[in-house]
């Protein structure tokens, strides 16, 4: 490790270094408002180190022996988790209070967390990939229990026990990979594969050209899976998001997800770019795509708990990501393509980003307030909090889809790749889709703005969280009128990612 | 090039409805700003509609404001501008948007969020029409929804939350087949931009002129014409997908059936003729003339089912909306005609579509306010609890009439002339539908003077001995109503010579 590698890794050093601090800060202080102020200042400083490679942009991107990358792909996924992370502490100041003697820790872990995911998506080797997986992970599953009830030490178990099968897929996955390729570079096992196409050894009867190959992929993705949310590794989200403390679940919808669509588009693009296995896990996502969106949705339907409906809703959106990411990897020139593919995908998932942070830290106020996750006790918000009703409704709409919102950029621009992918079919399933969740998003607004509400006590939120909640729904509103500034940011990202 | 017009005429309802959000809570005052800005919406409408220069025919008024998404490749304008087609609707917007303001002056609660979503509602559909490029087009018909939605549930009456939710459900997967087209023909290499007709003086080449070239789409052609015309059989409707329309118009508040039978359904028969028609004319691999039958099949479907179902409806508002379901049936197969052939030409067919585009909508809109007026005075809608209103409320009775028989199709009354010019051009090309067809119109005189006779004369129970009859405030509306239905019953070409020249254009003829 030289001086290089440090500049490379400087802003994910920065991420952990402050979750020291933060402890050091958490034990100096008494006043813990404090703590969660030096965290969202802190955040500037792996903030500017992300920003002084993202503007260098070092011709000699690959660090630590070549299991590190630094492009723009990655850095941008880097300012989406800072700007996540100062987000989610802003909005969860006030929540904060009911840990009592445990804020420090819990901004800490968050930022451990984080530091993981900014590790994830620089990995272009199978371990580090791994290791970085899992300390994105650990911290998450301490976060969620973090309200110590029933409710959210289960959630941690539940989370903690899914966590861990789906690591044991994924490693068993990692070995096949290694078995077949001899390598767990991600640059050597595209040349292997090359090679073995080149040679024949690779049969064109076989999916993956491989049945050695097929395993790898699938149970790599399988793995993965867990992290974007999806079928079939879905079970934990709604449980989780119902007894994990509300901030924790909007980082974990929002953060960990794009972590793993982060490294899911990485390998697809610089591991596993061959024509024949770029197609069939193209196919492979499309059916997950379509299976997820399915599963959300219809459970989504019944749900009468805000918290859970969301978190069968995040399985939902999963899915439409995935169409896009199924688009990138059908696309008849593999998954080299740079054009019309991926920066949908980043494009979706940052919009979605704000959508979601809109929409839970929206809910973050009103339950406070209530103290109730119910969907029945949002009647008549509209009058009791006209001002997050109105939040909670952009949101809400973006997440259906619906124009002037970020959410129909978005999928107009991962439907029209799929189109173009030739995935004619998996666009209709997802706008069918899309248009049943009109039902449970729209119910939510409808029980805000028609209900009566059975207490008329006005419900207003503490500054930081007014001011996270108007910024994110800010950002959905800005972005939907004008997309063109993400994703001429999105389209920068992904050309690095073309580049091996 | 910006002419403003249209600008305007998209955005004053919004602003307007932006206004009475920041307005002290005042309900008179509510009403009348929400009134106001409807009638200077009328007036510009008509001033548009006049202002048309027919000799000059194509797109005029038109608002360009280049890429509003500038991505290389991603040519999404904002692009307003009326053709001979858009010109009618717009006016017909103008006038149902400002009768609908009218009717709702009875509105007592939550006035304020009422005509909120009630302007919105019009700005949208103002925005269907008048929009000539798709994404631009495709957004407003999205946004429709959630004032429709928000009014059904929060105003209605019966089951206004399902029906609601139903209406919603229905149309959002019809434009999710929509979206989908549209992005397989934009992904299109030669097709490459979302617009919808050409306009030669802004060097636009439109998609209709595009796809006449167009080899190897995306998809098959066929199937992009089938996913345009699932959006549209829903929005129209058309049987088998009718089903949500009874209940959405029998549970909305009489403004907004007003609205919806008036102009909701015409963006409908808009995207019908502008797209469906206007894009597959020439289109390689698949014409939509091959598919003329299933249009023939669907509209005489939707006539003779829809009127036999409305004969057997005891409830008054439902029985205009299946009535409804008939009526637009007649704008499906006014299209049909697309499969002339040889000296048979379409555009009779077409043009008799339109026509009932715009009578349906004056006609069906007036039954509506009616509908809702008798309500208010008799407190049931159920026709066998009704009977001798006419003596009680002349008047109310007299515009029922008058309606009724335009409905049905009375010479002289503007329901006539558009039955009968659909029925002429569609006769040589599909004789056995038009056929067929033909007993709608018997069905028609059937339940409408069956229902009048029932609701308004025989023997009068005598709870109805109080009821009065309409104030001047109600009958601004039915008066407004009633102009154009007589104007256009005594003198068609008004409105047809506009459409003649848009649907010319549009079928490329």
């Amino acid at each position: 490790m030289n001086s290089h590698d440090i500049y490379l890794i400087s802003p994910q050093i920065a991420m952990a270094v402050l979750a020291g601090l933060i402890v050091v800060i958490d034990l100096v202080v008494s006043d813990k408002r404090l703590v969660s102020a030096a965290a969202i200042l802190g955040l500037a400083a792996p903030l500017l180190f992300t920003l002084i490679l993202w503007f260098d942009a070092p011709d000699d991107n690959v660090g630590l022996f070549g299991a590190f990358v630094v492009d723009k792909f990655a850095l941008f996924f880097q300012i989406l988790f800072v700007g996540v992370a100062a987000m989610v502490f802003l909005a969860s100041t006030k929540y904060q209070e009911r840990f009592e003697g445990f804020r420090g820790e819990f901004v800490a872990l968050m930022l451990f967390s984080l530091t993981g995911m900014m590790l994830l998506a620089s990995a272009r080797e199978l371990i580090t990939m791994y290791v970085a997986l899992e300390l994105t992970s650990l911290p998450a599953a301490a976060l969620v229990a973090w309200l110590r009830d029933d409710r959210s030490s289960e959630a941690g178990l539940k989370f903690l026990l899914m966590s861990a099968l789906s690591s044991a897929l994924l490693l068993f996955g990692v070995v096949f990979i290694y078995g077949f390729t001899g390598s767990t570079f991600f640059s050597e096992i595209v040349t292997r594969i090359a090679d073995m196409q080149a040679t024949g050894v690779l049969s064109a009867d076989e999916p993956f050209g491989s049945y050695a190959l097929m395993f790898g992929v699938v149970l790599l993705m399988l793995g993965l899976a867990f992290k974007l949310s999806s079928v079939p590794s879905q079970m934990w989200v709604p449980d989780v998001y119902e007894g994990s403390p509300t901030p924790v679940a909007a980082f974990l919808s929002v953060a960990s997800k794009a972590a793993g669509f982060a490294i899911v588009l990485r390998l697809i693009y610089a591991a596993l770019p061959d024509p024949q296995v770029s197609m069939d896990t193209g196919n492979l996502f499309a059916v997950l795509a379509a299976v997820s969106m399915t599963v959300g949705n219809i459970a989504a339907i019944r749900q009468t708990n805000i918290k859970r409906l969301m978190g069968y809703s995040t399985i939902a959106q999963a899915g439409y990501i995935m169409v896009g990411v199924a688009a990138v990897a059908a696309s008849a020139e593999g998954g080299g393509s740079s054009s019309g593919g991926p920066q949908g995908v980043l494009f979706y998932l940052m919009g979605y980003g704000f959508t979601n942070l809109a929409v839970f830290f929206a809910i973050i106020a009103i339950t406070n307030r209530t103290g109730n996750d119910m969907i029945s006790s949002f009647a008549g918000m509209a009058k009791r909090s006209p001002l997050f009703a109105g939040l909670l409704t952009i949101g809400l709409l973006s997440l259906l889809g619906f124009p002037p919102t970020v959410g129909f950029m978005g999928k107009a621009f991962i439907f029209s790749s799929a189109v173009n992918s030739g995935l004619l079919w998996l666009a209709v399933v997802g706008m069918v889709n899309s248009a049943a969740s009109a039902f449970y998003y729209l119910r939510i607004v409808r029980t805000m703005y028609l209900d009566d509400a059975d207490d008329d006590k006005k419900i207003g939120g503490d500054i930081p969280l007014t001011l996270a909640t108007g910024l994110t729904a800010t950002g959905v509103v800005v972005l939907g009128v004008a997309p063109w500034f993400l994703l001429k940011f999105a389209e920068i990202a992904v050309e690095g990612l073309a580049i091996r | 090039m910006f002419s403003g017009y249209l600008t305007i005429a998209v955005f004053l309802p919004i602003a307007t409805a932006l206004l009475i959000a920041l307005m002290p809570r005042r309900d008179q005052w509510i009403r009348w700003t929400a009134i106001g800005a409807t009638v200077v919406e009328l007036v510009l409408t008509i001033t548009i509609f006049i202002r048309y220069e027919i000799d000059k025919g194509g797109v005029q008024f038109v608002d360009l404001f280049g890429n509003w998404i500038p991505i290389e490749g991603f040519d999404a304008r904002y692009l307003l501008g009326v053709d001979g087609l858009s010109a009618p609707l717009v006016l017909l917007t103008g006038i149902l948007g400002a009768a609908a303001a009218f009717a709702s002056w009875r509105i007592k609660h939550r006035v304020r969020e009422y005509f909120i979503w009630l302007l919105i509602l019009q700005s949208s559909v103002m925005g269907v029409f008048v929009s000539l490029d798709l994404l631009l087009f495709f957004i407003f018909w999205e946004i429709e929804l959630i004032p429709m939605f928000m009014l059904i549930s929060g105003w209605g009456t019966g089951r206004p939350r399902y029906s609601a939710m139903k209406f919603v459900i229905f149309t959002l997967a019809g434009s999710a087949f929509m979206l989908v087209a549209i992005l397989a023909l934009f992904m299109s290499g030669q097709i490459g931009t979302f617009a919808m007709v050409s306009i030669p003086e802004e060097g636009i080449v439109g998609i209709p002129e595009k796809m006449a070239l167009a080899t190897g789409l995306i998809a098959p052609t066929a199937l992009i014409f089938a996913f345009f015309l699932i959006a549209f059989a829903v929005k129209l409707p058309v049987w088998p997908v009718h089903s949500w329309l009874p209940d959405a118009h029998t549970d909305a508040p009489t403004a907004v059936s007003v609205m919806l039978a008036g102009v909701l359904l015409k963006m409908g028969g808009y995207g019908l003729i502008r797209i469906s028609a206007g894009f597959f004319m020439e289109s390689p691999d698949f014409q939509i003339r091959d598919a003329g039958w299933i249009l023939a099949i669907g509209a005489a479907i939707s006539i003779v089912y829809g009127a036999v179902l409305t004969l057997r409806q005891t409830d008054l508002k439902r029985l205009i909306a299946y009535s409804s379901v008939s009526h637009m049936g007649f704008v499906m197969l006014g299209v049909a005609a697309v499969s002339a052939t040889g000296s048979k030409t379409a555009s009779g067919g077409l043009n008799g579509a339109a026509l009932q585009m715009f009578t349906h909508g004056t006609i069906t809109g007036l039954l509506f306010l009616l509908v809702g007026m008798t309500y208010e005075r008799a407190h049931t809608r159920h026709i066998p609890d009704m009977g001798g209103l006419a003596p009680k409320m002349p008047l109310i009775a007299t515009a029922f009439l008058v309606a009724g028989l335009a409905s049905l199709g009375l010479p002289g009354l503007s329901g006539f002339a558009a039955e009968i010019t659909v029925f002429l051009g569609t006769w040589d090309v599909w004789p056995i539908a038009t056929g067929i067809s033909a007993f709608g119109v018997v069905l028609a005189a059937a339940y409408i003077l069956w229902m009048v006779q029932r609701v308004f004369f025989g023997p009068r129970p005598e709870r109805f001995d109080d009821a009065e009859d309409a104030t001047i405030v109600d009958l601004i509306p039915v008066v407004g109503l009633i102009a154009p239905i007589v104007i256009v019953g005594i003198w068609p070409a008004v409105i047809t010579d506009t459409f003649e020249i848009g649907i010319k254009a549009t079928l490329g003829l």
